[in-house]
């Protein structure tokens, strides 16, 4: 809401600049979004009076104007507007002028006539459209005849004042109006505002006798109207007109401008109907009936139903109530008799009705947050005045009122100790209890107990601590002292399963791999691929595109999304992991279960090339070692296998392996399957995905001190020839078996598969070392031991010894 | 000439020579020629046998002092020339220092992640504990508990993915506020935890938008926690992250799981306070929003309201990760472009 710096200085005393003003407001009530003052940025605009227009002659649309600017000669401006005429006073921008977004006007020709400056429609000034009177929406501006020629327009335009744009949070509707808003300021100065008191001369007849209103007390807790007789239709006084387009709305008619005038000065939104349109003499508040259609003032078409409350005459609906007015009896040209509702709708279906019907309007979202509920009559009562004074209207004695049901004021006990504790400050009664008065409350005290009488259009205050926040904030957050919590005292530590998780972090970077956060939403498709388990989809209601529509059952997707995206931007060597959940359903439960996972994706090459570094793409075996060492890291205890699975569908059948720990399949790696990897839209991609929670689970080996031998080690080499389908592991499952007491390790140190080995074989070598951690070694017992592996080998294996 | 000038002569001589010496061979050349068993050092020596007794101790010492010499000046020469060889060796093996080094590999943590171990760190050491919640919640704890009953209008602050009427995508980290304040034991001592995740809006994604970003969600209670206690909390977090420059100021606002409500801004860094665009000329930028948590928070999680209370705050990382890092898109948070990731090295 934008709220009037001129308006607000009519009530209160202030002495403040805008700009403070509006950081006050920040700093104690409400959001300011901005403060704006509609002349900054212009320059040299005047008012001018047209002494003469003649048709151009080389156009069907433009008008050479001479125009008094207040100087010794007249201007000649050539115009181009519809509906410039001769004595008009119109918006001149003088030659070296600056229009909105900062237009500099200079002097020019039009067609070959000379043209000194620019006669101005509200638009070319800064005006928005949707506030410029309909009348000069399509031409200039046409100001009152008695501006002065030469004299700046800003303040016949009410351009001078300073807006402050209020964003008012769901609980502040209080803040929705000019008096809600002196309220507050009242209080943050500690100033007295003089509120005005409507005076409503009741010069027609009795209006019971006209008039009769009908509601549902829980559709519409209070509901009435008054009626006014042998109104003038005219466009608003300037100052009015002014008021309402600072407000950001367009003036229209007295009539209706009283309305929305009397909406922002009290925050309670006001309808006025063409009575004379009424079928009959009875207006009824109820629910809408199937089927029952009604045009609002937009135009536009609404099907209602019976969660709609709607204002109806004895035929059908006349307004959506609380949300807007239905065309058919509204003001028009012709209009006499207004009858002027003001009333208290039910918030929740105001809040949906214009939810359902997309009609977000001023009224609706004053009705939702609630208005003064105690301030009803009076600001239709001052409409009623208005109407009298500004139309000319016959008020017709009395207000028809259909229900009346004013809440009482919230009564809130709370004590002195415990607005200091809950504050953290050492404020005294006298202060308290000040603060609250200047607010509005009665405050009663017996001892260091306060009983405080809030009042009603404060409707959002109900409990101690609602309170506590009236006073802090009128205290002054600045002067609330900073302490830490005090109290008893609590250990901060990381559980196991948190500290395992930032080890893994650590870990995977370590290795050369970047962390990624990807999305947890995915397609249906993505959702399902590379699944660990089998599992149901969960899928959102309302997905707001099918790109995030499903929950992940995989990590890996997320990082080959990310690596097409790289990919896409020529970024050809990626290296990623994520940490993440995915979303595991069971048939029949509606919510997943979420467990941690780990995944990474290498495409390109993981080291960058360089000048001494040639290029080494990724391999299956490089990221097999990034996920042993990872492994390793986080100690699992129990052997850790790799077993080749050739039935993953979305993974390269001769280039993956299950991943084991003692025996428990707790994720996999490779390569992913080349159409997979066309789908995602990149290259060779190797991949792992593990259950981190089954990591987490697992019992861990702790580190421990194993003396170094102060024997020498002595190692022997052996290179065999195998069949291809002889695998590393049972060679080296074989050696370990068969190698001996003092056999330390087996290192395989070659593979050979090249023309140089017979078809259907392949050269391993492997170096054996042996150590005996309490003695010196005997040659002769290596060698023993090594010719029996070398057998074992032939025999078991079928190995040929080279 | 006496002995003593012919030592005086021979020293000089010898000195010379070995100034001349070119290399090690030359010098070695030269050590036997000077003082070996038959040069001419020994042959004056052995002259002495016919000087007076008085003489030749006198003659003796400054013989021997001039081998002295001339032993060092050998010793001297031949380092200098060890010297000049390894030199000219080394000389010859000098690279270019300024080629680059060779590439290690090393990963980055996201910087979200690390923002997050940052608050992490900053409240375990405060002794708060770091919890996790589900993503995917219940209606019930993701608004119902949180003092946002159906039909509540604060509900429409907040667009939800919802999967079922009752199961939704968490909308934020508060939920954690009721399942912890259910579940925590108050004879074993206070409550104070925060807990990081990831949250998800119905938003369309654009440069200040996404459907899923992350929160902090803070959280003490206690007999005796008060608004002091939250102001001082929320400046050591704005120093930890942003420096002790910044200044945190309170805003009144509006949550409906807290009252008294309010928003802290801080200084802001682009202009120190000054007034620029980032600022919309304020000088201030709000980083959270906190307050005391609402008695009816308390009192349906089974809290009693009249003996606890305290405070709770949310903080957004990838908000913070924009305004100290000036990113303009917070999409790039989550498309892990690597040029975007690799921008965020520092340590420590």
């Amino acid at each position: 809401m934008k709220i009037s710096y001129n308006w607000i200085k009519e009530y209160l005393d202030l002495n403040v600049k805008p700009a403070d003003l509006a950081e006050k407001i920040e700093r104690t009530s409400v959001e300011v979004d901005d403060v704006i003052k509609p002349s900054d940025g212009l320059k040299k605009i005047v008012v001018g009076h047209v002494l003469s227009v003649e048709a151009h002659p080389d156009s069907d649309h433009l008008h050479i104007c001479q125009v008094d600017v207040g100087e010794d000669d007249p201007l000649q401006i050539v115009c181009g507007a519809p509906n410039i005429a001769k004595d008009q006073k119109v918006i001149v921008a003088l030659p070296g002028s600056r229009i909105a977004d900062n237009v500099k006007i200079k002097k020019s020709k039009m067609r070959g006539v000379p043209s000194a400056g620019m006669i101005c429609a509200l638009q070319e000034i800064g005006f928005p459209e949707d506030v410029v009177p309909k009348k000069y929406a399509d031409g200039i501006y046409v100001m009152p005849a008695d501006a002065t020629p030469g004299d700046a327009v800003y303040d016949y335009l009410g351009m001078n004042d300073s807006l402050i744009d209020l964003d008012v949070t769901p609980n502040r509707g209080d803040m929705l109006s000019l008096y809600g808003t002196l309220h507050d300021l009242s209080a943050i100065y500690d100033l007295p505002v003089k509120f005005d008191q409507p005076a409503v001369q009741e010069t027609g007849a009795a209006i019971a006798d006209q008039l009769t209103v009908h509601a549902d007390a829980e559709l519409a807790p209070q509901y009435r109207m008054r009626l006014v007789k042998q109104v003038k239709l005219a466009p608003s006084p300037m100052w009015l007109q002014i008021r309402l387009w600072n407000a950001g709305y367009r003036p229209i008619n007295n009539v209706v401008d009283i309305t929305n005038y009397i909406m922002l000065k009290y925050g309670q939104p006001l309808h006025a109907f063409d009575y004379d349109k009424f079928s009959g003499q009875d207006v009824y508040v109820r629910t809408a009936k199937a089927g029952e259609k009604l045009t609002t003032l937009d135009e536009g078409e609404h099907d209602l139903d019976d969660h709609d409350i709607v204002i109806a005459d004895d035929q059908k609906p006349i307004a959506l109530a609380g949300v807007m007015g239905g065309l058919d009896t509204a003001i028009a040209d012709g209009t006499v008799t207004v009858a002027i509702e003001a009333a208290v709708f039910e918030h929740d279906h105001i809040r949906k009705a214009a939810q359902r019907h997309n009609l977000h309007t001023d009224a609706s979202q004053r009705f939702e947050r609630g208005v003064n509920q105690a301030g009803v009559q009076e600001a239709l009562d001052a409409a009623a005045e208005m109407m009298t004074n500004l139309a000319s209207g016959e008020v017709q004695a009395g207000t028809v009122v259909a229900t009346d049901n004013e809440p009482e004021p919230a009564v809130i006990d709370i004590t002195m100790s415990h607005i200091n504790a809950v504050l953290g400050t050492e404020l005294s009664q006298d202060q308290v209890t000040h603060i609250l008065t200047t607010l509005g409350c009665d405050v009663a005290a017996e001892g260091e107990k306060l009983t405080v009488t809030v009042p009603v259009r404060r409707n959002d205050i109900h409990i101690p601590a609602d309170l506590l926040e009236e006073i802090a904030r009128i205290y002054g957050y600045d002067d609330l002292p900073a302490t830490l919590p005090t109290g008893r005292m609590t250990m901060g530590e990381l559980t196991p399963a948190q500290k395992l998780m930032r080890a893994t972090r650590h870990s995977l970077e370590g290795l050369g791999l970047n962390q990624a956060i990807s999305y947890a939403l995915t397609t249906e498709d993505k959702a399902k691929m590379f699944l660990m388990q089998p599992s149901e989809t969960t899928k959102l209601a309302w997905p707001m595109s099918s790109d995030h529509a499903v929950l992940r059952m995989n990590v890996i997707t997320g990082l080959l999304d990310d690596i097409a995206y790289n990919s896409a931007r020529k970024v050809k060597d990626v290296a990623l992991y994520e940490q993440g959940r995915v979303f595991y359903r069971e048939d029949g439960v509606d919510r997943p279960s979420e467990q941690e996972y780990i995944a990474g994706a290498i495409t390109g090459t993981l080291l960058p090339t360089a000048w001494d570094l040639p290029a080494q793409p990724v391999d299956f075996y490089q990221v097999k070692g990034i996920v042993e060492a990872y492994l390793k890291d986080m100690a699992v205890n129990g052997d850790v296998t790799y077993v080749a699975n050739h039935d993953l569908p979305e993974m390269h059948p001769g280039r993956t392996a299950d991943i084991l720990v003692h025996g428990h399949r707790i994720g996999f790696m490779g390569q992913v399957h080349p159409t997979i990897a066309k789908q995602f839209k990149i290259g060779a991609t190797y991949v792992f995905e593990l259950n981190l929670q089954a990591i987490i689970d697992m019992p861990k080996q702790e580190n421990q001190y194993d003396v170094i031998s102060r024997y020498p080690a002595i190692t022997r080499d052996v290179a065999m020839l195998v069949d291809d389908e002889i695998t590393n592991e049972q060679i080296v499952a074989l050696i370990e078996k068969r190698g001996g007491a003092f056999l330390q390790s087996v290192k395989l140190f070659d593979v050979y598969d090249g023309v140089k080995v017979p078809k259907g074989k392949k050269s391993l070598a492997y170096t054996l070392t042996y150590q005996d951690k309490h003695a010196t070694l005997v040659d002769d017992a290596v060698t023993q031991a090594f010719e029996k592996v070398e057998k074992r080998l032939q025999d078991d294996l079928g190995a040929e010894i080279r | 000439m006496s002995l003593k000038d012919k030592l005086t002569e021979l020293h000089d001589r010898g000195l010379a020579e070995i100034k001349k010496s070119a290399d090690l061979k030359d010098v070695n050349q030269v050590r036997v020629s000077l003082l070996g068993k038959k040069g001419p050092i020994t042959e004056v020596l052995r002259g002495m046998r016919d000087l007076d007794a008085e003489e030749r101790p006198k003659v003796g010492a400054f013989a021997n002092e001039i081998r002295d010499d001339l032993t060092a000046a050998l010793a001297k020469r031949r380092e200098e020339l060890e010297n000049a060889v390894l030199n000219a060796k080394l000389a010859n093996e000098a690279i270019d220092v300024t080629l680059p080094g060779t590439p290690v590999a090393k990963g980055e943590p996201h910087v979200i992640q690390q923002i997050i171990d940052q608050i992490e760190d900053l409240f375990l050491g405060m002794g708060y504990q770091v919890l996790s919640g589900p993503e995917v919640e219940e209606d019930k704890y993701n608004f119902e508990m949180m003092n946002l009953p159906k039909n509540h209008p604060a509900r429409d602050m907040q667009d939800t993915f919802y999967i079922t009427k009752e199961i939704l995508m968490r909308t934020q980290t508060s939920p954690m506020q009721a399942r912890t304040l259910e579940t925590h034991d108050f004879t074993k001592g206070p409550l104070k935890m925060i807990s990081p995740g990831v949250v998800y809006r119905r938003d369309t994604d654009d440069p200040t938008h996404s459907h899923q970003f992350h929160q902090v969600e803070g959280l003490v209670i206690d007999k005796h926690i008060t608004m002091a206690d939250l102001k001082g909390t929320l400046q050591v977090l704005a120093h930890e992250l942003f420096g002790d420059k910044f200044d945190v100021r309170l805003r009144p606002s509006y949550f409906p799981f807290t009252e008294p409500s309010v928003e802290a801004d801080i200084t802001c860094f682009n202009c120190g306070g000054k007034g620029c665009k980032v600022c919309k000329n304020t000088g201030w930028i709000e980083v959270l929003g906190a307050g005391m948590v609402h008695p009816n928070v308390l009192k349906m999680a089974g809290v009693d309201p009249d003996v606890y209370g305290g405070f709770a705050f949310g903080v957004g990382p990838d908000r913070f990760a924009m305004l100290k890092y000036g990113v303009d898109d917070i999409r790039n948070f989550y498309l892990n472009d690597v040029r975007f990731l690799k921008q965020f090295t520092k340590k420590g």
